[in-house]
């Protein structure tokens, strides 16, 4: 029996996917819905599902930023009334989307895709793959969510002063606190505001207004002084672009 | 303004030649006069002196403010400009000189006048020409301000009343979408429920393509049509949503732009509904002060996780520039923060001045 949760705010919005679903419920069982992100979490921490369905627009953190808090997401159909231009950002991805209001014959042949791919691959290789594609909401970043013990945390990307590599992970510094997340520094290169945010070292990226002084530590080798104290190292590749940003 | 410039352009064209006719009697009046007093001619020369060089230099005014309506004069072609009165200045005495030695030939005092003065005939000839010339550039240059002036008035009423139509206009298509969407989950299990929010939908999409952009509502109107919008809006969020509509007896009476409190109000459920995860109570006040009428709309928030700029999203940039194009005035709208402790609420005012 495959499993499945829905996830979107509006109830009349899951009961046309539980509909839809009765219809396939001899293979597919709706273990939980849920009207939010955290919901959510809990529910698929707690059943382990195959399979989501998930609205983008929900109160608290959107559909990108829960998927991003899970350590296994597993596999996702969207269900958006986002316009199709702004889907487009993502339908290179594996993961389908269906757009508000979607008809019978749309849910089924979204349902059988993800059918014949999950009789392809392994479930292992498929999360896999949705790590690895790091999917992008298509709207600008405003927040980043993080998890910080049982808790589930919001930054706004302004609270942020810079941002560390850690291994696997990415050490996130706001003025009084540190937060772990399992993403690359690409990741947030690509999603954060390049003019808010510039990567100055391999490991390295700072918010542009919290630099006050920029030094020479030896020769050629620079380091940046933060608001707060705190000393980044520079690579030359680093320095050079932030002078070209600073207009120096 | 008149409201054909044609026609006052063809008036003043009238006027100005007739003025222009009058110089020139008034200089061959005088000229002969003096030619009379100081030189002792006879009046028959003196006059034809007079006429002649006179319509000469009128003829050579004539065609250069001709040529000046196809050849604007700006800095470059101000040479040819003094090439071209010298040399008619010198054509005018040239032919005047030759005109009159012919017809007065047996007159010896004129002659001996004429010979004498034709070097001042010719600077005189100059500067008449220079000054008329320079009078038709002015008169084509303003000409021209108040044609690029007016053009330019046009092009910025155009502007207001396109941005006007398109800030009004400003349904969100995600409202749309997820309305139906509501629509089609209800149409499978309660298709009454289904047939009556296919009702309220017509109603309020009626409502937003059938007004005037400019023209003013009453308050009563604004609320029929936002009452339309709230009760869409609790189909699909009825079981977080709660909305309380207030104002006190003589608001409903007074008058505001269009479809102005329904972009403020669904800003404020959006807000609400996407920071908080409760239930949530959106409240609409309407009041009369000073004979201004006084909107508010609250919502509750996070103060935690609020972002600094959702509270001015689009929503409320579009509602303040469409207060400023109409009343000329920034300070209409304000927003408020009240973070409390146990009731963190974000509150819109909007200020509408009643005019007559």
């Amino acid at each position: 029996m495959i499993k499945t949760i829905l996830i979107d705010d509006e109830p009349l919005a899951r009961s046309i996917t539980r509909e839809y679903l009765q219809a396939h419920a001899a293979d597919i069982a709706v273990v939980a819905e849920c009207n939010d992100g955290f919901e959510g979490i809990k529910a698929i921490a707690h059943h382990k599902p195959d399979l989501i369905f998930l609205d983008i627009q929900m109160p608290k953190i959107n559909g990108f930023e829960m998927l991003e808090l899970l350590e296994q997401p597993p596999a996702v159909i969207f269900t958006t009334a986002f316009d199709e231009y702004a889907m487009k950002a993502f339908e290179a991805h594996a993961i389908d989307y269906l757009l508000k209001p979607f008809s019978r014959e749309r849910f089924d042949k979204a349902l059988e895709k993800w059918m014949q791919q999950r009789g392809h691959a392994d479930k292992s290789t498929q999360q896999a793959a949705i790590l690895r594609e790091e999917i992008r909401q298509p709207e600008e970043r405003t927040r980043v969510v993080v998890r910080e013990g049982g808790n589930i945390r919001i930054i706004p990307v302004q609270d942020i002063h810079y941002v560390e590599a850690y291994d696997d992970y990415v050490k996130i510094y706001t003025a009084k606190e540190m937060f772990l997340k399992k993403k690359t520094m690409s990741f947030y290169e690509q999603s954060l505001d390049p003019a808010q945010f510039i990567r100055v070292h391999r490991s390295y990226m700072i918010q542009l207004t919290q630099l006050t002084r920029i030094e020479p530590l030896e020769k050629d080798t620079h380091v940046a002084l933060l608001k707060s104290g705190v000393r980044i190292p520079l690579s030359k590749a680093g320095y050079s672009k932030l002078k070209s940003v600073l207009g120096i | 303004m008149p409201a054909d410039p044609v026609s006052t352009v063809k008036i003043a064209t009238y006027k100005l030649a007739l003025a222009y006719a009058g110089w020139w009697v008034l200089l061959i009046t005088i000229e002969t006069y003096a030619l009379l007093t100081s030189f002792d001619l006879r009046w028959q020369a003196a006059l034809a002196d007079a006429v002649t060089i006179n319509l000469l230099l009128a003829a050579a005014g004539h065609a250069m403010h001709n040529a000046l309506k196809y050849y604007s004069p700006g800095a470059k072609n101000s040479l040819s400009m003094l090439v071209w009165s010298v040399g008619l200045a010198a054509l005018c005495v040239f032919i005047h000189r030759c005109f009159m030695r012919y017809a007065f030939a047996d007159d010896i005092v004129y002659l001996d006048y004429m010979e004498g003065s034709y070097i001042i005939r010719g600077l005189f000839s100059w500067l008449m020409i220079a000054l008329m010339s320079l009078m038709s550039w002015m008169w084509y240059y303003m000409q021209d301000q108040r044609a690029s002036e007016k053009r330019e008035q046009d092009a910025q009423k155009m502007a207001r009343e396109a941005e006007l139509a398109s800030l009004r206009q400003q349904l969100q298509p995600h409202f749309l979408f997820n309305s139906l969407n509501s629509i089609s989950a209800l149409a499978g299990t309660r298709p009454e429920e289904a047939r009556k929010m296919i009702q309220q939908l017509s109603d309020f999409l009626r409502g937003t393509v059938r007004r005037d952009d400019q023209q003013l509502v009453t308050l009563e109107e604004e609320l029929k049509h936002l009452q339309l919008y709230l009760d869409i809006e609790k189909v699909r969020f009825g079981h977080r949503l709660r909305t309380e509509v207030q104002h006190d007896t003589t608001a409903p009476a007074l008058r505001l732009p269009s479809l102005l409190l329904q972009p403020i109000v669904e800003n404020a459920i959006k807000f609400g509904l996407y920071d908080t995860t409760g239930e949530i109570t959106i409240r609409i006040n309407a009041a009369t002060r000073d004979g201004q009428l006084l909107l508010s709309v609250e919502n509750p928030f996070d103060p935690t996780t609020a972002q600094p700029r959702r509270g001015t999203g689009f929503g409320l940039n579009s509602v303040q520039r469409r207060l400023y194009l109409l009343y000329a005035r920034n300070d209409l709208l304000t927003t408020e923060q009240q973070e409390t402790e146990e009731n963190p609420r974000f509150i819109t005012h909007v200020k509408i001045p009643q005019t007559a």
